[in-house]
């Protein structure tokens, strides 16, 4: 079953290199390049540094973009599902803060908070956290009434109720919401250092750009989402390890 | 039928010790009346059925015992003390067995202790004798969903019985679980309540089990709720459980039970 699955990954990563080496090859399009090109040019990064002190810069915002959207968030969410009041007074900030067309408010935002790192933790915080605020919100909402019952039957305190039903009820949504809110973050991380100041990662793929220098662009754009994934992945292990009973299987085992 | 006594002669017999007393208990939903002044006796020791058409309100007198829902008037005593809320002197068996999917058997049986703060290997050792007791050793380290329906309600039996309250509350236990556990399951019960010395009150739909199982029925009539008649079955206890079902006083209760509620029911 785990060789299954490895295999699984293996092959499709292969499938998807071949389509990019392939597309690459004819090539599609002249700002195109292909897997290896762009392989090489990430290891001439990886060995002459560059990479390691963009990601240091690109790391600082949303780091801790991503550590505030998640703490406060989840403690918002849990707010918010707990208390009609609240929900009233902060959910709508949320729901705006998710359909607003972000890049319409970096202007604004630099206007107030300047160009420094305040800004684009901004950004990667507007990205992230209104989808971790809201499925955590509605997953403590929908807690089933006959387990929070039954905690009462059996004489559980409300902080029982919360930490031993509330939470482990609604940690899966949780941690998919954080899955949706991290990834969300990287593409405010990024956007922050195209849009507000070009630093970091942001700076190698628009200076690439700018001397067409492709296969360097699409290399820091792949080892973007590696470690997107990367951290996806750990996410997930965090999640195992703290509610080792959501890993449940799937329907069909 | 001289073996059906009347609810005024239930009540003309104080020589029975009472675990559970509700006295003249309404409950209102809005304007709704579920409950208007409904007053039973629950002997100690004894299974007491409470036994209406869909709608009668028995869940609800039973949340109410349970102090998971206010009354609007009246008092509930359990040994004599005055119900205000969820207590240690009482367990709670749900219909839909309101187990922790994120938990393993072990610890749903031990949640009870838990919440009182039993101590991690205590809670367990006693959770460990409970299992066995319902017939589960061997799936401690198992979850909720690879167990059976039937499995499941004996997981909720043993962790409202691993906490030792003095009253077992039972809301529908056996109706999501099919007919051939059920069965089972209702033998089952009898033998835990002659060994368990604890007193039952079990909410069911279905006329068969409830005379099968129980020591007194209470028939709850609807809209609003009020008991209209308490049957005690005398003769067929005593005489081992595969006897019950064709004994002429059990099938008489049944029959008649059904001649009284068949009105009811839509």
């Amino acid at each position: 079953m785990q060789n299954r699955s490895l295999f699984l990954k293996l092959l499709s990563a292969a499938i998807v290199f071949g389509a990019w080496e392939i597309a690459g090859r004819i090539p599609i399009s002249y700002a195109f390049p292909t897997f290896l090109e762009s392989m090489t040019a990430l290891a001439q990064m990886t060995f002459d540094g560059t990479i390691f002190v963009a990601y240091a810069e690109t790391l600082k915002p949303l780091v801790l973009g991503i550590a505030i959207s998640g703490i406060v968030g989840v403690a918002m969410g849990l707010w918010i599902g707990l208390s009609a009041r609240f929900e009233w007074l902060f959910a709508p900030i949320f729901v705006v803060m998710q359909a607003a067309p972000l890049a319409a408010l970096i202007p604004i935002l630099v206007m107030v908070y300047g160009i420094g790192l305040t800004s684009k933790v901004f950004v990667v915080c507007i990205m992230a956290m209104p989808v971790i605020v809201l499925n955590t919100a509605g997953a403590v909402r929908n807690t089933p009434a006959s387990i929070k019952d039954m905690a009462k039957s059996f004489l559980a305190s409300d902080r029982d109720v919360l930490t031993k039903i509330i939470i482990p009820a609604a940690s899966p949504i949780i941690f998919s919401g954080l899955r949706l809110g991290v990834s969300a973050g990287f593409i405010g991380a990024i956007l922050s250092e195209l849009k507000i100041t070009p630093t970091g990662v942001g700076d190698i793929i628009s200076y690439s750009r700018s001397i067409a220098d492709y296969p360097s662009m699409y290399a820091a754009i792949f080892s973007i989402i590696l470690l997107a994934v990367v951290f996806l992945n750990l996410l997930e292990l965090l999640e195992n390890t703290l509610f080792e009973g959501n890993n449940r299987g799937y329907v069909s085992d | 039928m001289s073996q059906i006594n009347p609810a005024t002669l239930a009540d003309a017999r104080p020589a029975l010790d009472s675990a559970v007393s509700v006295r003249n208990v309404s409950k209102n939903y809005g304007d709704v009346q579920a409950l208007k002044n409904l007053s039973l006796e629950f002997p100690r020791g004894e299974l007491t059925s409470l036994l209406g058409p869909s709608g009668c309100g028995k869940t609800t007198l039973l949340k109410i015992i349970a102090g998971l829902l206010p009354q609007s008037a009246g008092q509930i005593e359990v040994d004599g003390k005055t119900v205000t809320g969820p207590g240690p002197d009482r367990a709670f068996v749900f219909q839909d067995f309101a187990l922790l999917p994120w938990a393993n058997v072990l610890r749903n049986v031990a949640f009870g202790l838990e919440l009182r703060g039993v101590a991690k290997s205590e809670r367990e050792a006693i959770a460990e004798k409970y299992i066995r007791e319902v017939g589960l050793a061997g799936f401690e380290k198992k979850f909720p969903h690879q167990l059976s329906g039937g499995m499941r309600q004996r997981v909720g039996l043993a962790r409202a019985l691993s906490v030792d309250a003095q009253v077992l509350l039972l809301d529908e236990p056996f109706s999501a679980v099919d007919e051939q556990t059920r069965r089972k399951f209702q033998e089952d019960l009898l033998a835990l309540v002659a060994n368990e010395k604890k007193t039952f009150i079990f909410v069911t739909h279905s006329i068969e089990e409830a005379v099968y199982v129980s020591d007194q029925i209470a028939i709850l009539l609807p809209r609003p709720s009020r008991v209209s008649e308490i049957i005690r079955p005398t003769s067929f206890r005593g005489k081992g459980v595969d006897n019950i079902r064709r004994d002429p006083e059990y099938l008489d209760i049944v029959d008649e039970i059904w001649a009284s509620l068949r009105s009811y029911v839509e």
